[in-house]
């Protein structure tokens, strides 16, 4: 008695997906079609407003060329017009904001993430809510009245020991017996300060989601092999969470330079070309914008509109590169489970 | 997998019946455990730095300052904590105290500035806020120097209302709607249409009024009205309620949609009846902050309203006033009573910006019973 064993392969793709194809009844066509109709007027808004930007901004930056980015000033009655001095400003006002609300943003994720009681951990996440929630015009009127006042002190302070540094050079004596207040308010510093407000539950938000994240099995073998909660923090958590950190960042980034009504309170217009953050007087694209609207006429329009275009082109890019950051470190969390 | 206590009578098996654990796996432990040592250090290097910080400050050197001495003790703290430390201790655990007294001051830092915000808007709000003409009559004809139960800010929060409900109104539907596009019907063409909301997300809201301006105002010749400030607010909040609208929606579970397919539902219907009720809450938070942060911003009403001093209620009638706007101008007028009012005003749209936030919160929280 013998026995035949079939030697035949199974067949690999016996287990494709069949089609699924079911009469689609009225209902669900007019279901699809009104869908994508809503769905292409809203690609029609949204994507015609950027069209219509980079249509009004192509006339200005052809016939300024290049000048346009390098000009400092802005006197459209000289044909003069450029976006120098106001994108140095614009970004001396991010950085500043950055450079503040970066580490508190981050001490601010791992307090919530490793530090805080468990009890309190729902709580302070609505706190970073609440605080994306407040409308910037209140942190403006923040900056504007309670800030400056210490703020001013701070950098005259900075500038009296840090001086020579390029960036806390103020153009005022710095020994004068009686200091000149005035010279040191209504700067990139202050009006920074208060956009750090807006920054920090931004990046707050995506570096505490990305922490918490982490794997438990990795923090449980760090501390199991001794190391202090610091030492496990360090090794696991934030290197685990450098997308997070990266990417809350840029995106806080991205608020930051596209902000108005707060700088707009805070600072005094000046088209100077400075990095001297500290001293009175600063713009930025935004401020321009709100600032020279109302006498524009149709080619100072147009070169407002190009100014804004570029503001929302880099914010773009800016958004972009930390999606992608935020997005990959996202990915890691899923292949490790 | 089942353990038996004894061997099985013969003829027969056991089964051990336990219904199993409700909370799987045991109790988070307390991980580190602080001992009465730790704390005194702490304590008395916080005592330290402050007296020392205070002799620098205030005696030695001529740094004059709140902040500065804050900032001064806490460097202070940090450098007698380190010594103290490291008389008894390796250097890892002086690492994580230092470590650890930073994260903890750097968080009471941020809770500290959030309180101090919203404390002295409402504070400064209180001199002109106990009038409840404040929110009965408008600023026509109201000097600088009137007094607080003369005029009040109807006018900017009927604007404001008025202004963010048509916005909502054009948004809500269009923003859902795309988001119901992007996830339930797909395709490459949504693809392009996600490509193209996310991307306007990024779309600064001062640009956004600014393009408003141009078109409506300047091309169209319409008159600066609530109208043309709704539509600017539109424009912004389209994108940002799309695309929270979309994130909402594609983290309904698969098998639900499936499920209703299988039982015969049509798509529409199981997008009705499955996939938006299950997405209410998310969507209604989403909606809510979208509201709060319409309600706030300034930049686009800024350029497309106008600020009327008196009050308006035909969104196309010619100027008219919204809380934000009315806060900025108000304040950059210099006078010390429209100041006041000012804050009275912020401190208005604070609050309902904290009842939308509150609002939106209790949504978002699964009901009872069912989680």
């Amino acid at each position: 008695m013998s026995t035949w064993v079939r030697t035949a392969e199974p067949s690999v793709d016996a287990d494709a997906p069949r089609r699924l194809v079911g009469a689609e009844s009225g209902a669900d066509r007019a279901f699809v079609v009104s869908m994508r109709a809503i769905g292409t007027t809203v690609l029609l808004i949204t994507g015609g407003i950027g069209l219509f930007l980079a249509l009004q901004a192509w006339p200005t930056l052809r016939h300024y060329g290049l000048s346009f980015f390098t000009e400092t000033q802005w006197e459209p009655e000289a044909d003069v017009i450029g976006i120098g001095s106001v994108l140095v400003g614009t970004f001396s006002v991010a950085l500043v904001a950055l450079v503040v609300a970066f580490p508190l943003a981050l001490l601010t994720a791992l307090y919530i993430s490793e530090y805080a009681p468990a009890r309190l951990r729902g709580l302070l996440v609505s706190m970073v809510d609440l605080m994306a929630a407040v409308p910037s015009i209140i942190y403006g009127l923040w900056g504007f009245f309670v800030l400056q006042p210490h703020a001013s002190a701070i950098a005259h302070w900075l500038h009296v020991h840090l001086g020579w540094i390029p960036f806390f050079t103020v153009e005022a004596d710095a020994d004068a017996a009686v200091w000149e207040q005035s010279r040191y308010t209504a700067s990139a510093f202050v009006a920074g300060l208060a956009v750090a407000m807006m920054v920090i539950p931004m990046a707050c938000a995506v570096m505490r989601q990305v922490f918490s994240q982490a794997p438990t099995g990795e923090r449980e073998a760090a501390l199991a092999l001794g190391a202090t909660r610091w030492g496990m923090i360090r090794s696991v958590v934030l290197p685990f969470g450098r997308g997070g950190i990266i990417g809350g960042t840029m995106l806080g980034l991205g608020r930051a330079l596209g902000e108005t009504i707060a700088v707009l309170l805070i600072i005094s217009p000046a088209f100077d070309l400075k990095i001297r953050v500290l001293e009175v007087g600063t713009n930025t694209v935004s401020a321009l914008i709100a600032g020279r609207f109302g006498e524009a006429n149709g080619a100072q329009l147009a070169a407002l509109l190009t100014a804004g275009f570029v503001l929302f082109v880099i914010t773009l890019i800016i958004n972009t590169l930390a999606a992608v950051v935020v997005a990959r470190s996202r990915s890691g969390a899923e292949t490790d489970a | 997998m089942t353990i038996l206590d004894s061997p099985p009578p013969a003829g027969g098996t056991t089964v051990r019946h336990e219904p199993p654990s409700l909370d799987a796996g045991p109790a988070p432990r307390p991980l580190t455990t602080t001992t009465a040592e730790d704390r005194l250090v702490m304590a008395g290097s916080w005592v330290a730095g402050f007296a020392m910080a205070w002799l620098l400050t205030q005696r030695l050197l001529p740094w004059q300052g709140g902040l500065v001495l804050g900032l001064t003790t806490f460097a202070c703290s940090m450098a007698v904590l380190a010594v103290a430390s490291a008389m008894t201790t390796s250097a890892s655990v002086v690492r994580d105290r230092l470590a650890s007294t930073t994260v903890h001051a750097a968080a009471a830092v941020v809770g500290a500035a959030l309180v101090w915000t919203i404390g002295f808007i409402f504070a400064r709000g209180l001199e002109a806020l106990p009038h409840l003409n404040l929110i009965t009559e408008d600023m026509s004809g109201v000097g600088p120097r009137d007094p607080f139960d003369r005029g009040g800010i109807l006018h900017a929060i009927a604007g404001s209302l008025i202004q963010v409900g048509i916005a909502v109104a054009i948004t809500v539907p269009l923003g859902i709607g795309t988001a119901v596009f992007m996830t339930e019907v797909g395709g490459r063409y949504a693809r392009i249409v996600r490509t193209v909301v996310e991307a306007m997300t990024a779309l600064p809201s001062i640009v956004a009024g600014l393009f408003i301006y141009t078109t409506l105002i300047i091309g169209l010749g319409v008159d600066r009205s609530g109208l043309a400030a709704a539509m600017a607010l539109a424009v912004m909040m389209l994108p940002i309620i799309a695309r929270a609208s979309d994130v909402v929606l594609r983290v309904v579970p698969g098998g639900l949609r499936e499920a209703s397919l299988a039982l015969g539902a049509s798509r529409w219907r199981t997008v009705w009846h499955v996939v938006l009720p299950t997405a209410r809450p998310g969507l209604a938070t989403a909606l809510i902050l979208g509201i709060a942060r319409g309600i706030g911003e300034t930049s686009p009403v800024l350029l497309t309203s106008g600020a009327a001093s008196f009050l308006v209620v035909d969104p196309t009638d010619g100027v008219m006033n919204s809380l934000p706007l009315f806060i900025y101008t108000t304040v950059r007028s210099g006078e010390p009573m429209y100041i006041a009012r000012a804050f009275a005003a912020a401190t208005v749209l604070l609050v309902i910006v904290l009842a939308l936030f509150v609002a939106a919160r209790l949504l978002a929280r699964p009901p009872k019973g069912l989680r």
